[in-house]
């Protein structure tokens, strides 16, 4: 009696869970059955949902109306060398707060997430200014600067995590098997870590991919990734559902199969600390 | 060579002062254990030799020269550590030939090291596994082995066989004797277990609180103890206490006497008689008391008996046979008597000399 109770607990939960699952994937999925209908489809009601008559056509304009690959290239190398430069950083940073402690580690570490909580408007005019002073407006290397500082506090406090749940013994040991502090990062400390630094990147790239505010407001065409492309079919000129749709769709979908790819790794990774 | 000397030495984490001030000399060649209570700074002290630790003062000579402030990596020392400590994503090769690596010895000369050290330690058919897939008496071989390859001047132990069972901690107590015998380098062993220290040291520091409370070797440590607390912390079973009156008797605060000192009545007649013909007793007519308890340990038995002078552990013959509720008298061997004055102080050098 009790078992099959619990089974029924069982079944309900995984429906419940299912329902809230689709409940929020809903939006995703509308966007891309919008992205193949018909811009009179698109606007019909009672809205459509899979009997339509199923077309690329929008995929072809956007296209044609704009060069998806050049936005799709530059998203891809701002992510990219924004989250490795970052890495490049956040290693050392990270070693120092997890085995080389000063006295001011907790609040040095709370100042640098503070950073994160101050809106990015609150900064937007200085960094502008100084983009335009120093000609670095709409560069991917200016954007991959802005990107890296952006992501650079949470890249600290994943890999100091990771770190941290490193025995320190194993990194005193190879201090006293005669490594130095650059042997010891590279050919101990890093090996051991690769799980979490693999994840931290991946969610890295992932948030400088979806990232808006800087990309769009420091860029025009030459360094503009896929968000600006997104943004530039939000037309004034009428509503244009359905290839709206198809540009969102094709800006996504990158990034959503990678992050399927990848889920293993990534949930692996963040949940390491608390599992084991 | 590898004489290490410490010349007072202290390390405060903060406020907190855990080495107040520890001066000694380890001369080459010799094996030294730390023991003390959990707590007592063995490791700390262990650490600030290796460099792990910051000294907040003082000098660590290493053959003459001081390293206090000189990083892990250049002062020669090798490390075991309790946890093991092994580099989880290298072989048992990588792991051993770490250190080689890191001093750039060349590759032909680094693997005829490793093999030599893993024949020594019989890991020869590991030397392509993880240290995952090795038992614990095997992972320490590994740490020792890692230890060995870079022939350093002294090695350093901090409670290294802490996680093994009963039986391979005899057998790796042996090994790590032959190995200090054929390797002829310092040791620096940090154990809280006395056995270990007696057996294997050929001196024993006994710290308290920071403090080196006694040195010398195992069995001057056991035959004179300097305070109540060297005393009650080396030997198995404990020393037995008597105060109140009959050590106010002999003008102590604290008597003290080993288990393995005191006579069982029947074997008594004859042992005050021959053994101990001129030592004063000062209880002429033993100790009376009741078995409370029976140890059997198969070579020798422990009774614990309720006495006038409160629980008092003896030793006798493995096949006693007296049960609980047994009343015995008991006899001290007089000249095996410690004495400790108010301050814990043994007064025993003052009257015997
Ligand atoms: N990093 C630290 N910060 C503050 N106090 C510390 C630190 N490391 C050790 N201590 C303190 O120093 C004292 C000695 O510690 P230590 O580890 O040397 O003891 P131990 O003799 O090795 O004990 P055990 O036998 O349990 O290993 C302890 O009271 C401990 O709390
Ligand atoms: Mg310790």
């Amino acid at each position: 009696m009790a078992r099959r109770g619990s089974v029924i607990k069982k079944v309900g939960l995984s429906g419940v869970a299912w329902a809230i699952g689709f409940l929020l994937f809903f939006p995703i999925l509308w966007t891309i059955l919008t992205s193949f209908k018909s811009e009179l489809d698109a606007f019909s009601y009672p809205p459509k949902f899979l009997v339509f008559d199923w077309t690329w056509e929008n995929y072809e304009v956007i296209q044609q109306r704009s060069d998806y690959i050049g936005f799709a290239v530059n998203s891809l190398i701002l992510s990219l060398g924004s989250s490795l430069l970052a890495l490049l950083f956040a290693v050392p940073a990270a070693w120092a707060f997890a085995f080389a402690p000063g006295r001011r580690r907790k609040d040095t570490l709370m100042w640098i997430l503070s950073t994160k909580m101050m809106p990015p408007v609150g900064a937007l005019i200085p960094i502008y200014l100084i983009f335009r002073d120093t000609h670095m407006l709409d560069t991917r290397t200016g954007l991959i600067l802005v990107l890296m500082l952006m992501n650079l506090p949470i890249l600290v406090w994943m890999l100091y995590s990771y770190f941290k749940e490193i025995p320190e013994e194993i990194v005193e040991a190879s201090r006293l098997d005669g490594a130095g502090l650059w042997q010891e990062i590279i050919f101990v400390l890093l090996p051991m870590a690769v799980p979490g630094i693999a994840s931290t990147l991946l969610l890295n790239i992932i948030l400088a991919w979806n990232e808006a505010f800087w990309t769009l407001n420091l860029t025009t065409t030459e360094a503009a990734p896929l968000t600006a492309f997104i943004a530039s079919y939000s037309s004034p000129e009428g509503l244009f559902w359905a290839k709206l749709s198809a540009a969102s769709t094709a800006a996504i979908a990158p990034i959503l199969i990678l992050g399927w790819f990848a889920q293993k790794q990534l949930v692996r990774g963040l949940t390491f600390g608390a599992v084991k | 060579m590898g004489r290490v000397t410490l010349q007072n030495l202290a390390k405060q984490f903060g406020d907190v002062v855990v080495i107040p001030d520890a001066s000694l000399d380890i001369p080459h060649g010799e094996f030294v254990a730390f023991v003390g209570p959990s707590g007592c700074g063995k490791s700390t002290l262990l650490r600030l030799i290796a460099g792990l630790e910051d000294a907040s003062g003082g000098k660590i000579l290493i053959d003459g020269v001081d390293m206090a402030h000189t990083p892990p990596a250049r002062r020669g020392l090798a490390m075991v550590f309790q946890s093991y400590a092994l580099y989880p994503h290298m072989s048992v090769r990588g792991n051993i030939a770490f250190g080689l690596r890191m001093a750039r010895m060349p590759p032909d000369q680094i693997a005829a090291r490793v093999e030599g050290a893993a024949k020594m330690l019989n890991l020869t058919d590991y030397l392509e596994r993880k240290p995952r897939h090795l038992s614990g008496g095997q992972r320490q071989r590994v740490a020792i082995g890692r230890a060995i390859v870079r022939e350093p001047k002294c090695f350093l132990f901090d409670e290294p066989l802490s996680n093994l069972d009963a039986a391979l901690r005899v057998q790796m107590r042996l090994e790590l004797m032959q190995l200090h015998q054929s390797l002829d380098a310092t040791m620096i062993y940090v154990t809280h277990d006395q056995i270990e220290a007696m057996t294997m040291a050929d001196r024993i520091v006994v710290l308290n609180h920071g403090r080196i409370e006694q040195q010398g070797a195992p069995l001057e440590l056991y035959h004179r103890p300097q305070s109540l607390f060297v005393a009650g912390f080396i030997g198995s079973p404990r020393m037995n206490f008597i105060t109140g009156a009959a050590a106010a008797k002999c003008g102590a605060t604290t008597l003290g006497i080993r288990p393995e000192h005191i006579l069982l009545e029947p074997l008594a007649a004859a042992a005050t008689a021959t053994a101990m013909p001129q030592s004063p007793p000062i209880w002429p007519e033993g100790i009376a008391g009741k078995i409370a308890l029976v140890e059997h340990s198969g070579a020798d038995s422990y009774l614990h008996v309720d006495s006038e002078m409160g629980r008092l552990v003896v030793r006798c013959d493995g096949d006693y046979q007296g049960g609980v509720g047994r009343p015995v008298s008991l006899w001290p061997h007089s000249a095996k008597l410690h004495k400790f004055d108010q301050h814990g102080m043994s007064m025993n050098h003052a009257t015997q000399g």
